[in-house]
């Protein structure tokens, strides 16, 4: 029944990892942008909720703020940087990014210093949900999976099933064509790019309780996200999903199962899936 | 590049460099021994990023590999032997190198970037999180090696100057050969255009394979100089931070050009500590500085002069009505 | 005369895309010292054709054989060494280097085993005569020797066509696989190549995809008509001229693309 408890961890952060690389994952697939600042973001959602659930009082309120925060800074990165990345080749991108990565670091050195913090669960999710007789699981770790299950779900009918979703894919796909059809396509990458800067936001800010804040923690996600593209496929959302899971179960079990090679668990299956699939698993050729 | 301005400008700098520790201090002489094994990973990189067009975001991992086979090898306080723990740790990059490599050829574009980042990560976790090499504290190395020969002393720093520099002239000349040799021709044909020269006739995986390893190879030099300057290897060597580190030196000076590779390494190294006298925030410097590069001046160093005859003549364009 | 093996031949090949169905079942036979011309509509699937056979794509189903060899599987590089060279119908350069250089490399590919080229890593690539005096004489053949020097990307489109098959030639081929080479030359250059081609169709087993009808008809020993993804009709040239099916087919866009 233990291993019911690993499982659980499994999920949670393969999820919570989906939250972040979807982001990733889509910024390439329809804008072609190769992101090495990403993972700051989930540091600065990270932060974000540390900070503004001291000022605000409670994670409830920090969370509707820092989403807003976040998208506004995205809007803001994607306006005057990103958007003059579009058709530079990947190393200008990773160097540009590169250099985003440096800023963000010292910035929030500069304003919020480079302690380790801890974000307090708010109470009504603090306890813990009984298994069996001896064993529970905590309710946030719960709520961490529904709500990422819940906005995946989310994404998916939005990309699927509304206008916006197929204005999206339109602009992926064809972007010329797109904008002679009346698509506004800047606004388009817009939105997707502070989309995936909320998102990966989000994501550092429902963590921030579990994993503590601490100033590593951008770059540390943000490889962990590139194996989850390399595994499930560029621009692929379903491919981030079962990659994003994949990883989950073999970080937790590698870590539980021969703890000094868990780190490497994770690189072993890109490895794998590299042999049989350089593309991804999902990925478009 | 031309031949004859190649010559001209490696015989200009190396006398520039040999004359250099006459006229400067000792902290002078240690900091440009710095910079000039820095150009010698710089360089091995170039071959791949610039002249193959291999966008490696791990090439660290091969830089640090080396430098703890020295550091592994080294007795506990005796002088390592150089010409053993030189080819050993080339040896260990290379075979690193090798791995890594047969496996992320296979991918190309952002792949390419994601995966030698990932497995670099890899190495470093490595050595980070297990006792092989001392964990996150690293290990020291006593003395420096020694080279045999009576008359050179390695422990002393001007020996050591001179040593740099003599193998970073023929990293220097080794690369300029390669490159204008078939092989490298093949290499720069893979860059511009990879699905013709497969069409040609190319093995284009294991061209890219051979320059992948060739790369891990030089940084190997590079990382077993520096391990043997300073005494001490820690996993921070092949934090990606470094693999980036490195890419920036390369835009800044230019991208395949081989002088551009040394000239963005000096003045990389030399921004840096000037930024350091002003803040201690000085990475916020230079990464907006690295996005102004980028943004502006692409080309780096060595291609300023082309960078502003192309601005100054689409101004006159615009001067003159044209579109 | 006796029945020749043919160097080329396809058995059922086919290749799908998802739901369409680019390559229908084709059977084609190329003999050596000839050229066999394929025309069809557009989307016929002429270069997805090509691809298949030049490995730059993978067959969904059937068989390419060289020389009796099945290279159904084989990768584009390696069905490249074994004599078989190809022209793209969008030209596919090295823009940044000159024609001479796009040539030079080509001949150098004859020459590209791994292990060899990195034992000759010290001397520069022009010492190597064999492969210069290639690059010139193909250069020379489709008459680009006073362009030599300039950039690839500096040429005019019919020059970059013919640049293409320079390229092509400078590998030493025995089997050209030629993706409309004469699309958007020139009235004189289109003649000076179909007379290359007429020459070198002595030495080369030639494969021509072209929509120059005049060409095609001076040009083919013989003929195969695509039209979506199948083989419509294949053999002599006059006959499939006078064929009621083919005229149909060619009738239904524009009746004078089949010359009477």
């Amino acid at each position: 029944m233990e291993w019911l408890i690993q499982i659980l961890n499994s999920v949670q952060y393969g999820l919570l990892l989906f939250l972040v690389a979807s982001g990733l994952t889509l910024i390439f697939g329809i804008m072609g942008v190769i992101n090495l600042a990403h993972g700051s973001f989930y540091m600065i959602g990270a932060y974000l909720a540390f900070s503004l659930t001291q000022w605000t009082g409670n994670l409830w309120t920090a969370l509707p703020l820092g989403i807003i925060l976040a998208a506004v800074l995205g809007l803001v990165l994607e306006r005057l940087l990103i958007e003059r990345l579009y058709h530079r080749d990947h190393l200008h991108q990773v160097l540009l990014t590169f250099g985003l990565i440096l800023v963000f670091e010292e910035l929030r050195s500069i304003i919020v210093g480079d302690d380790v913090h801890s974000v307090v669960i708010p109470a009504i999710l603090g306890g813990s949900l009984p298994l069996t007789e001896n064993l529970s699981y905590p309710v946030y770790r719960l709520f961490i999976s529904a709500v990422c299950l819940a906005l995946a779900a989310a994404m998916y009918l939005t990309i699927q099933k509304t206008r916006l979703g197929m204005m999206i894919r339109a602009g992926a796909s064809n972007p010329e064509m797109a904008q002679s059809l009346g698509i506004n396509i800047r606004w388009i990458h817009a939105l997707v790019f502070a989309a995936g800067v909320a998102l990966a936001a989000f994501a550092g800010m429902i963590a921030a309780p579990v994993s503590s804040v601490f100033p590593g923690m951008g770059n540390q996600v943000l490889i962990v996200c590139f194996v989850v593209v390399v595994i499930g496929g560029i621009g692929s959302l379903k491919g981030a999903l079962v990659a994003s899971l994949l990883i989950g179960f073999a970080d937790t079990f590698g870590k539980v199962l021969v703890p000094e090679l868990a780190g490497v668990a994770v690189y072993l299956l890109m490895a794998i899936v590299l042999l049989f699939r350089p593309a991804g698993l999902f990925g478009r050729g | 590049m031309r031949t004859r301005t190649l010559v001209l400008s490696l015989l200009a700098g190396v006398a520039v460099l040999a004359f250099f520790p006459a006229l400067a201090e000792k902290f002078y002489v240690q900091l440009v021994t710095k910079i000039m094994i820095l150009s010698i990973f710089a360089l091995s990189l170039d071959l791949l990023v610039g002249y193959s067009g291999l966008v490696s975001l791990g090439h660290a991992a091969y830089f640090g590999v080396a430098a703890y086979t020295l550091a592994l090898a080294a007795p506990a306080s005796d002088p390592a032997n150089f010409w053993l723990t030189l080819p050993l740790s080339l040896a260990a990059s290379a075979f690193t190198a090798l791995v890594i490599g047969a496996l992320v050829v296979r991918t190309s574009g952002v792949y390419f970037i994601m995966v030698t980042l990932a497995f670099a990560q890899m190495v470093y976790y490595f050595f980070h999180d297990t006792r092989v090499a001392g964990g996150s504290d690293g290990m020291y190395i006593d003395t420096r090696p020694s080279i045999g020969i009576a008359a050179v002393d390695l422990a002393d720093d001007l020996h050591f100057y001179y040593m740099v520099l003599a193998l970073l002239a023929g990293v220097f000349v080794l690369l300029a050969l390669i490159l204008r040799s078939p092989f490298g021709r093949a290499l720069q044909g893979i860059k511009v255009n990879e699905q013709r020269m497969r069409a040609l006739g190319f093995a284009t995986r294991r061209y890219k394979l051979a320059a992948f390893v060739l790369a891990g190879t030089l940084a190997g030099l590079a990382g077993y100089l520096a391990a043997a300057k300073e005494g001490y290897v820690n996993p921070e060597l092949m934090a990606w931070h470094q693999s980036g580190v490195v890419l920036m030196m390369l835009i800044l000076g230019g991208m395949g050009t081989l002088l551009g590779a040394v000239i963005g390494t000096f003045s990389y190294v030399l921004l840096q500590e000037w930024f350091s006298t002003l803040t201690k925030h000085w990475l916020l410097l230079m990464g907006g500085f690295i996005i102004v590069t980028v943004l502006l001046f692409p080309q780096g160093l060595a291609g300023l002069p082309r960078t502003l005859a192309a601005r100054s003549r689409s101004g006159l364009r615009e001067k003159n009505g044209d579109a | 005369m006796a029945m020749l093996e043919p160097i080329l031949a396809t058995a059922n090949l086919t290749r799908r895309f998802g739901g369409l169905t680019a390559v229908d079942g084709v059977a084609l036979e190329l003999a050596d010292h000839s050229i066999h011309a394929i025309i069809g509509p557009n989307g016929a699937g002429k270069s997805t054709l090509v691809n298949l056979l030049s490995g730059e794509l993978k067959a969904s189903a059937g068989t390419v054989r060289l020389r009796g060899e099945d290279i159904t599987n084989w990768t584009p590089d390696r069905i490249a060494r074994h004599g078989v060279a190809r022209t793209f119908q969008h030209s596919n350069l090295f823009p940044s280097f000159s024609a001479f250089e796009n040539c030079r490399l080509a001949a150098q590919s004859r020459d590209s085993g791994l292990t060899h080229c990195m034992t000759r890593c010290l001397s520069p690539a022009e010492s190597y005569r064999e492969w210069s005096d290639a690059a010139d004489r193909a250069l020379a053949i489709v008459g680009l020797a006073a362009r030599g020097g300039l950039s690839a990307g500096a040429l005019s489109h019919g020059e970059r066509r013919a640049l293409e098959i320079a390229m092509s030639l400078a590998t030493s081929p025995s089997i050209l696989l030629l993706d409309e080479p004469l699309a958007g030359m020139g009235a004189e250059e289109s003649a000076r190549i179909v007379g290359l081609l007429k020459q070198l169709s002595a030495g080369h087993a030639i494969l021509l995809i072209e929509h120059d009808m005049d060409a095609v008809f001076a040009l083919a020993d013989c003929l195969t008509v695509m039209v979506n993804g199948a083989v419509l009709a294949t053999g002599d040239p006059q006959a499939i001229r006078a064929n009621p099916d083919v005229q149909r087919a060619y009738l239904g866009a524009d009746s004078t693309l089949l010359p009477v």
